[in-house]
């Protein structure tokens, strides 16, 4: 299938669900989008197994502080620059892009940069949902090196990095993007097809198109997003208690959900840190990273993202499960509740919601 | 002695008139209907209300007047309407960025039809810490403007609202070489691109509704010999002169809600108060603090167009004096202007809201006859149980309202204003005590009438050591820019001091926004 203009609505509230509170505002990439299918044609959505196996998979993602994604957006050639640096080093163009992040604005901007590239988008992510760190990719899990990232930037930089592992790809990027104004663009991870296959996780952007289209004109928004997720639906009730702070760079936080109706004398409060981690009832965790937790408004079923949660405000939290891939040892360690701060042992959201 | 004080305005259906004397008292008022040419409904209340003032036995009435406060509607119907917009030039400072989402991506095509002169993204703006993004290339700001019919310029650097060099100069080049008036983007909205961006935009396109709204009213005032000193009430709730409105006609847009927070809480004598407005099909909730309305945190929509200007926090609600009652619920429908035909107190035959209130005895002053024909309509009939049900889920929605206002705190009295207010409780939950005032029909007009002048600054500064210094001139710059706008230097204060702190950057940062206010300069 073709990704067009009236898909990217529905990519984008699916994106959003999928961020878990974060990854940043989805309208800029949305409008980005729009305009470039508009100016170079539609996205041909492709699956790993169309691919041939020695194509090359560029996995992309913008990196850097919210506010000045906000206000210094992407320039149109950084997506070029970092194609042709991969020409370079691999003597041969890429056959696809990537999306690093499904989850918020990485989820979407991707068919702007596959638009501006003429090339296709791959139905797959490094994540399945929005993480804050670049070391916690599925392709990392997956026992990948990380031995190479590609960034560009607004003034027409390119910087190639040939780190010897994860924490030092991590650092060095982080360094990079703040000397190029706290925004750039970031290949990490290139890949063949063939090396893909396992390494990250498959139709996430269907996916992503079909939970926000399962609220399109639904009479049950809430329900239908639900049962699209396979989601529990851990309170619905009202926001009474949010507090945030910044430490180290991420803004950390706790927000309090009072039930109503159904739900009336219980409370949920959701652990934050850019996105929702741990979801606790009287002393009990109802859900934790690395399965999703989702705050959506409960009559449109909109996400809310963590920095928009106000007093006052009726949500409901869904929880699911994240992919399986997450929930190996090495998922666990580079995106469980330790990886965060929390002391907890990881126990799948099925078996504390049913257990 | 200029001892009064006219306070106008121009809402969607009707055009207020007041005068308050030298102690704030409401002395005369007037309402006339809103015209279509709008400067025919202004003329009206003026004369209505000076023959009220002259009929009371005051002396020398026009020559008491000293100011006069304008609210209007002019800017957001020209807007919504996409009637008399000038054509802007729009020029964006930001390449070799920004370029993914060029200007007006997001405009309904119509409107971007009737304001657009053509767009340009040109080498320059600046990085988050104030290097040069790119060198100021001038050249390509003129290839734009010489190839453009344009009435005006928009322009909008990268992150201006923490350095605004580009911007100055692009602005002087404008100004010196081919004569149009600018709109610059640090004056206008805070940081956003393209949603501040946006705001700077429609800035330029309002700017001959603003000279057409100024010269309609200075001649109105000078046929009537009224020397007053004339300002335009803006979205804060605050006043500019009509040389600042000429630059900032954005400003005057949401200038009705606040005007009616601040007019109603006034009346009410507080300061700090949750406002419910109570209409025929809805019901508008805002938050007084510390004599200001609460600004949203959202970005607002203004004909379809998305712009991070700041606006009063006003919740809305599907709830007023016509909502039409049933079995299985209320509402969201209203019978709207058809209530003095259709609601049963009227002889019609639909229950509403009205007719719930009026069985539960809530009633207005002059609700005379609505108890019989209610009786009537009633008897024999099932329509009881409904309007009983009605009036149940209503108090509960407006619990609900005050308590999303309220976050939490329920210390706050609650001002009630609006034709509808009868059909609510005397009793809210959420609220320390419900204040109903006298003349609460012209609250709006009232707001226009007490408003204080202002200045804001948004501003990105670097936290640590140098952060006192650089707060204590963006204080200084929010007190310049308030009396720029008219206000008394001796009496201003800064009203607001918010800090974010920024995360993912080189060196720590501050958001800071700074807002100062005072009353009108003599």
């Amino acid at each position: 299938m073709n990704i067009d203009v009236n898909d990217i609505p529905a990519l984008a509230r699916g994106c959003a669900v999928l961020g878990t509170g974060g990854g940043g505002d989805v309208r800029t990439g949305s409008l980005a989008a729009m305009r470039a299918i508009r100016e170079y044609g539609e996205v041909p959505l492709v699956k790993l197994a169309d691919l041939p196996d020695d194509a090359l998979v560029v996995p992309l993602s913008g990196i850097g502080a919210p506010t000045v994604s906000h206000e210094m957006i992407h320039g149109e050639d950084e997506p070029a620059r970092i194609a042709e640096e991969v020409e370079r080093i691999f003597g041969r163009p890429p056959a696809a892009i990537m999306s690093s992040e499904i989850g918020g604005s990485n989820g979407v901007a991707p068919v702007a940069w596959a638009a501006q590239l003429g090339l296709p988008l791959l139905d797959a992510d490094g994540m399945g949902r929005a993480f804050p760190e670049v070391q916690m990719v599925s392709m990392y899990v997956a026992g990948l090196p990380a031995d190479l990232v590609i960034m560009s930037d607004v003034a027409g930089n390119v910087v190639t990095i040939r780190p010897v592992d994860g924490l030092w790809s991590e650092r060095l990027a982080r360094a990079v993007c703040v000397a190029a104004g706290s925004h750039a663009l970031m290949a990490d991870y290139v890949l063949t097809a063939a090396r893909a296959g396992g390494a990250v996780i498959e139709g996430t952007v269907t996916g992503a198109l079909e939970i926000g289209r399962s609220t399109e004109g639904a009479a049950d928004p809430l329900g239908a997003l639900r049962e699209r997720l396979g989601a529990s639906q851990l309170i619905t009730g009202k926001l009474t208690d949010v507090e945030r702070r910044t430490t180290g760079g991420f803004v950390r936080g706790t927000a309090v959900i009072e039930g109503t109706g159904d739900d009336r004398g219980r409370r949920l409060s959701l652990e934050l840190q850019n996105e929702n981690l741990v979801a606790v009832e009287d002393g009990r965790v109802r859900a934790m990273v690395p399965d999703l937790i989702t705050v959506v408004d409960t009559e449109t079923a909109a996400a809310v993202q963590t920095e928009s949660l106000r007093y006052g405000q009726r949500v409901t939290v869904l929880a699911w499960p994240c992919d399986p891939l997450w929930r190996t040892p090495k998922g666990l360690e580079t995106a469980g509740p330790r990886a965060f701060g929390y002391d907890l042992d990881y126990v799948p959201v099925e078996e504390l919601t049913h257990g | 002695m200029a001892d009064l004080r006219l306070g106008i305005d121009v809402g969607g259906t009707n055009t207020d008139a007041v005068v308050l004397d030298g102690e704030g008292r409401v002395i005369a008022k007037a309402k006339r209907p809103t015209t279509p040419d709008v400067t025919g409904g202004l003329r009206a209340a003026l004369d209505a209300v000076l023959t009220e003032l002259e009929g009371k036995d005051e002396q020398d009435v026009r020559g008491r007047i000293g100011r006069v406060m304008l609210g209007t509607t002019h800017a957001t119907n020209a807007i919504l309407e996409r009637r008399g917009l000038g054509r802007v030039a729009v020029l964006r400072l930001g390449a070799p960025a920004t370029t993914s989402v060029p200007p007006l991506s997001d405009w309904p095509a119509d409107l971007r039809a009737a304001v657009s002169a053509g767009e340009a993204i040109v080498p320059g703006g600046h990085y988050v810490d104030g290097r040069e993004l790119a060198p100021l290339d001038l050249d390509a700001v003129r290839r734009l403007l010489d190839g453009v019919e344009a009435g005006a310029v928009a322009v909008t650097g990268v992150f201006s609202p923490a350095s605004d060099e580009h911007e100055r100069r692009v602005e002087e080049l404008v100004r010196a070489e081919y004569g149009l008036p600018v709109s610059v983007s640090r004056e206008i909205g805070s940081l956003g691109l393209l949603e501040r961006e946006n705001a700077t935009v429609l800035n330029a396109a309002l700017y001959g509704v603003a000279a057409h709204v100024t010269d309609a009213l200075v001649t109105a005032l000078a046929e009537r010999g009224l020397g007053a000193r004339p300002y335009l009430a803006q979205n804060d709730g605050t006043l500019m002169t009509l040389e600042h409105a000429a630059r900032l006609p954005v400003s005057t847009i949401g200038s009705g809600p606040a005007n009616s927070l601040r007019g109603a809480a006034y009346l009410s004598g507080v300061d700090d108060a949750i406002v419910v407005d109570v209409g025929g099909t809805s019901t508008d909730l805002g938050v007084l603090t510390g004599g200001f309305p609460r600004e949203s945190a959202a970005a607002v929509e203004i004909g379809g167009v998305l712009t991070n200007f700041r606006m009063p926090d006003i919740l809305a609600i599907a709830l007023g004096g016509g909502t039409v009652a049933r079995a299985n619920g209320l509402g969201p429908d209203s019978v709207g202007y058809r209530i003095a035909q259709e609601a049963l107190v009227f002889g019609g035959s639909t229950p509403t809201l009205t007719d719930a209130a009026t069985a539960a005895g809530r009633l207005p002053r002059d609700a005379g006859g609505w108890p019989e024909n209610l009786r009537k309509a009633l008897s024999g009939t099932e329509t009881q149980n409904v309007l009983e049900s009605a009036l149940a889920r209503a108090d509960e929605m407006i619990a609900d309202a005050v308590d999303r206002m309220a976050l939490g705190r329920a210390d706050r009295p609650l001002v009630v204003v609006g034709g509808g207010a009868f059909v609510l409780p005397a009793r809210i939950p959420g609220a320390s005590r419900v204040i109903r005032p006298e003349h609460a029909e012209v609250a709006n007009a009232v707001g226009a009438a007490i408003a204080l002048a202002s200045g804001r600054v948004d501003t990105i500064l670097p936290a640590g050591e140098t952060r006192t210094d650089a707060i204590e001139r963006a204080k200084e710059e929010a007190r310049a820019r308030a009396v720029a706008a008219g206000a008394d230097p001796t009496g201003v204060e800064v009203v607001d001091l918010l800090e974010v702190p920024l995360s993912y950057l080189s060196e720590p940062a501050v958001r800071v926004h700074v807002k100062a206010a005072g009353p009108l300069a003599r």
